[in-house]
């Protein structure tokens, strides 16, 4: 009793402890591809579709209607935010080791940015496509 | 005689320094991590003195639509950054006039600075837009508005 007990303490540390630590961005991209493949099986991120997802003109938004209205062409380089000029950091963590390190942060953003560039919320294959595209630029 | 000159040395004193505390709006010591975190992806963290407590309140009320964006947090955090906006505030006349949504750019202080802005230079592409602030005033992320310290030469003084 006293095993199980002191066993779920230690589980109970390992798991509250672990969402904290800064993840890497294949371990980020890899969770979008377990969902992604609970819905489709046999699903591979491709960097490819991630690319022209990136690119693709959703017009939903008129002042910004595609990924690349803030970010621009290119995910190693920083972005101007359409609507108020600040700047923003590249994308790609080859240039910015901050991205995508925090699970929670990517999918803030995710929630936000499909819901106003493509006018819904994106599908787990659609990120993890991205994240493989983010993660591959150079 | 030397009252008079206390009351001078008073009004030189108050005459220098005045002009320059009103440029100055560092973020307060207290300020908490989240501030940064949530609102300065968009846009530089304002100084809470801009803005009066009760439009910083109806500003957090209306996350969800904040000027065509979702910029909703969770509770904890907007409790967090809406507490020490409010306990930062500006007051008094010059936070009066932002309207709803509440714009710092609407209020009396932000109109009287910058009343002698040619319209040319709100479409230049540099600056992009009001809230821009960091587009002219170079040092606005230290809280330095001054109008000696601009980043676009034309606008200089």
């Amino acid at each position: 009793m006293q095993a199980i007990s002191r066993l779920s303490l230690v589980a109970f540390i390992l798991f509250s402890t672990l969402p904290a630590l800064a993840e890497t961005p294949q371990q980020i991209r890899q969770s979008y591809t377990s969902e992604a493949a609970a819905q489709q099986a046999g699903f591979t991120a491709s960097a490819k579709r991630g690319d022209t997802f990136f690119r693709q003109r959703f017009a939903i938004n008129d002042k910004m209607p595609a990924c690349t209205s803030c970010h621009m062409d290119n995910p190693m380089l920083a972005g101007k935010h359409a609507v108020t000029g600040k700047d923003i950091k590249p994308l790609a963590p080859q240039a910015n080791a901050d991205r995508l390190s925090d699970p929670a942060k990517v999918e803030k953003w995710f929630g936000r940015n499909c819901k106003e560039v493509a006018g819904r919320a994106c599908t787990p294959a659609e990120k993890a496509d991205f994240l493989a595209f983010l993660s591959e630029a150079r | 005689m030397k009252k008079a000159l206390l009351t001078l040395l008073t009004a030189t004193l108050l005459g220098t320094a005045l002009p320059v505390l009103a440029d100055r709006m560092p973020l307060p010591a207290d300020t908490p991590a989240s501030y940064k975190a949530e609102c300065t992806s968009c846009h530089m963290a304002y100084p809470p003195a801009m803005l009066g407590a009760a439009d910083w309140k109806k500003t957090m009320s209306q996350l969800e639509t904040h000027f065509g964006t979702d910029a909703a947090v969770d509770r904890k955090i907007a409790l967090e950054i809406g507490t020490f906006l409010e306990r930062n505030a500006g007051s008094g006349n010059r936070v009066a006039g932002a309207g709803n949504p509440p714009r710092i750019t609407k209020t009396v202080r932000f109109e009287r600075k910058h009343d002698d802005i040619p319209a040319k230079f709100w479409r230049d592409k540099r600056i992009n837009s009001p809230a821009n602030c960091e587009a002219c005033h170079q040092s606005a992320d230290k809280g330095r508005f001054s109008e000696h310290d601009m980043l676009i030469p034309e606008l200089k003084r």
